[in-house]
């Protein structure tokens, strides 16, 4: 299907990360936005507010907290919408309660967070690389999301749209995860024509009325299709664990089932979720660098100046960067680990991705963390003798 | 003395089945408690209010009212504790055409969901929330609320209740709620009136019921059974139309005043995104539909 030319702003513009995370929004066809004021990320719904009400059917709503945001979203899928909310770090941790639900409910939604230094209230306008984790585990009980992770105002109209697609083709919460440089970055952004930009549509039900299960699996993929209230089928939808006609049932079997499917449906489906970008890690093909650099977000930029000045000591380095983080490039990683002689890791926390890293790899290359606290950036420097010393 | 029992009872389809799902009957309600009842109502009132019933949707929280929209043969939500008001503004604002409908109770609506009543109302989302208010969490064994009154007895309150309690008719009055009532389960017919009404209404319409919890608030309380539950509501139920809510506040087994108190008019959210928006925008602004047949703006 393709994008609805109402909600594309096509052309060549100057514009920071998080006003191109609503350009993405709303080229996917995004048209409900619940949020609540936090820095860094207030900047998308600004314009969210100023674009929905002539785009048209689009509503934005500043709800009295990140609970109800959080959720209000979850109610306007089942009406049929596609919908988003955007957050920082503290908002992000009152909306974990909600992304159990839209796991659990199978709510396909999106959640930005600009993450900014943490934990508590933390550096409310500098950088941090630290909500990695808790993107992935933050609810209680055990699920699977996607994240993703752009590096520039481009890529975070281009993830943002993804992750619509994402969203909707699997049927999970995806989250967007900026950080404050990116989302403040200003920097070229090119937004393709509405014909060219590819929208996966709602997994509609074909069934009739009586004969629809909205928790029912109809093929291969593991997602069920869906409906939206109001069309006749009277579904019941509820954050119990539920069986295939989404009624409560309090039993480890239906436990099971569920769960497992909602943990599956991700996990077996990670080949074609995955996507990584390589600088100079096997060139030529079939030569695995020495070092690798695992990076993301605005950390991937600096580790690439941090790669520079490795190259000019004369060591074999390239940059690993993925752009979907959930799921990790488990075997993209693993791969690079047998050739390679070490892999390091640089991220604006003190070991989140890093022990992912250090899991998939299991000891057959070397690891180095490369952390920091947030606020800044990491100092090139500090990343090229990271990777000169574990290239001796 | 034959023709009274002719019909078979085995036979008999109670008027209430088509609403319900009948495949999860019994409901988890103890015998005695009013939930049951006040859904009786409300499929009176949905019988009588010519909806169409694909397009009534029921979002509720957690708890024993909660389970509500479990039971009701509608698009049913359960939601998170607290959240079901947030849920149906996002519902509702996604989809104008449907009448949404929260029904939970007191300790779900007003305790963890509390802020989020207040915000509904001031913005007049275009709900009927129904508050079936017991003054007990029953799901998680009778603890004190929002609005137990003083000196009640619960889990959490071994010594006696004596925080002040919610009037919560005055908290809806003063959030710009369109429509205030409320009733006990002894109110049937009142009960089904009130929300038939409210059903029509635009805007955020709020009923409360107060409704026995014998296994847990009654029982701590020596209160008896449901039975005693319906006496003292018949006893101590006074009826004023119109009263100013400010004095309506419930004090332990005391005067409850029922009645519808507001019935008025305001502009819905919808409503006013659209004037305002007009207002600024002019011919670019593509106004959102109000879901309303009659509205002014589609």
């Amino acid at each position: 299907m393709k994008a609805d030319p109402r909600g594309v702003l096509s052309g060549s513009h100057y514009m920071d990360g998080d006003h191109a995370c609503c350009e993405g929004a709303l080229a996917a066809g995004c048209r409900f936005v619940a949020g609540y004021p936090i820095t860094p990320s207030t900047e998308v719904v600004e314009r969210i507010a100023q674009r929905f009400p002539m785009v048209g059917d689009g509503i934005f709503i500043q709800m009295e907290d990140e609970v109800a945001s959080s959720i209000a979203i979850q109610g306007a899928v089942w009406a049929g919408k596609r919908a988003m909310t955007v957050t920082s770090g503290p908002g992000f941790s009152l909306m974990m309660e909600h992304i159990g639900l839209a796991a659990i409910i199978e709510a396909p939604c999106v959640f930005v967070d600009v993450q900014r230094g943490g934990p508590s209230t933390g550096l409310p306008t500098l950088p941090g690389q630290a909500d990695m984790m808790q993107a992935r585990w933050g609810s209680h009980g055990d699920y699977e999301v996607i994240a993703v992770c752009p590096n520039s105002p481009q890529e975070s109209f281009d993830l943002t749209f993804d992750a619509f697609n994402l969203a909707e083709k699997y049927r999970v919460p995806v989250m967007v995860m900026l950080d404050e440089c990116v989302g403040h970055m200003h920097e070229r952004v090119v937004i393709p024509p509405a014909d060219q930009l590819e929208v996966v549509e709602r997994k509609w039900t074909t069934q009739k009325p009586g004969h629809y299960k909205p928790f029912e699996v109809t093929d291969q993929t593991m997602v069920p299709p869906l409906i939206k209230a109001g069309d006749g089928y009277r579904i019941h939808i509820t954050g119990l664990t539920h069986d295939e006609r989404g009624y409560p049932v309090m039993n480890a079997v239906a436990q099971e089932k569920l769960v497992r499917r909602l943990v599956d449906k991700i996990r077996l489906q990670a080949d074609a979720i995955v996507r990584f970008e390589e600088i100079g890690v096997e060139e030529p093909p079939g030569h695995v660098a020495d070092v690798i650099v695992v990076a993301y977000g605005i950390t991937s930029r600096v580790a690439m100046r941090g790669i520079e000045l490795a190259r000019q000591k004369g060591v074999r380095v390239g940059l690993h960067r993925p752009l979907v983080v959930w799921p990790f490039p488990e075997k993209r990683v693993a791969q690079l680990a047998q050739k390679a002689k070490a892999i390091v890791v640089a991220e604006m926390n003190y070991g989140q991705m890093y022990f992912e890293v250090e899991r998939i790899v299991g000891g057959r290359c070397s690891t180095r963390l490369v952390g920091h606290g947030g606020g800044s950036v990491h100092d090139p420097q500090q990343i090229c003798d990271a990777i000169v010393e574990v290239s001796r | 003395m034959n023709g009274v029992f002719e019909t078979k009872p085995t036979t008999a389809v109670n008027p209430v089945d088509p609403y319900l799902r009948m495949d999860r009957m019994p409901s988890i309600w103890c015998g005695g408690c009013g939930i049951g009842t006040t859904v009786n109502c409300f499929t009176r009132a949905l019988t009588e209010c010519g909806l169409d019933l694909d397009k009534v949707a029921i979002v509720s929280g957690i708890g024993c009212s909660g389970r509500v929209a479990g039971y009701l043969n509608l698009d049913s939500f359960h939601t998170t504790h607290g959240r079901a008001i947030p849920f149906a503004t996002g519902l509702k604002l996604a989809n104008p055409e449907l009448k949404v409908v929260v029904y939970s109770g007191d300790g779900d609506l007003f305790a963890i969901g509390g802020n989020h009543f207040i915000h509904a109302a001031r913005r007049n989302i275009d709900l009927l929330v129904v508050c079936v208010n017991n003054h007990t969490y029953g799901m998680t064994g009778g603890q004190v609320t929002p609005t137990t009154p003083e000196p009640a007895v619960a889990s959490t309150t071994p010594y006696g209740a004596f925080e002040f309690p919610f009037n919560l008719p005055h908290l809806a009055d003063s959030c710009g709620a369109v429509y205030v009532a409320r009733w006990t389960t002894y109110h049937v017919r009142q009960i089904a009136r009130s929300m038939r009404e409210a059903l029509c209404k635009r805007g955020l319409s709020f009923i409360e019921i107060i409704s026995p919890c014998p296994t847990l608030y009654a029982r701590r309380n020596k209160l008896g059974d449901g039975l005693d539950a319906m006496k003292y509501y018949k006893q101590k139920s006074v009826i004023k139309k119109g009263a100013p809510t400010a004095g309506v506040g419930i004090g332990f087994q005391g005067e409850i005043v029922c009645g519808t108190f507001i019935d008025r008019e305001r502009e819905t959210w919808i409503e006013a995104y659209n004037k305002r928006h007009q207002a600024a925008l002019g011919a670019r602004f593509a106004p959102y539909p109000t879901g309303f047949v009659d509205a002014k703006v589609e």
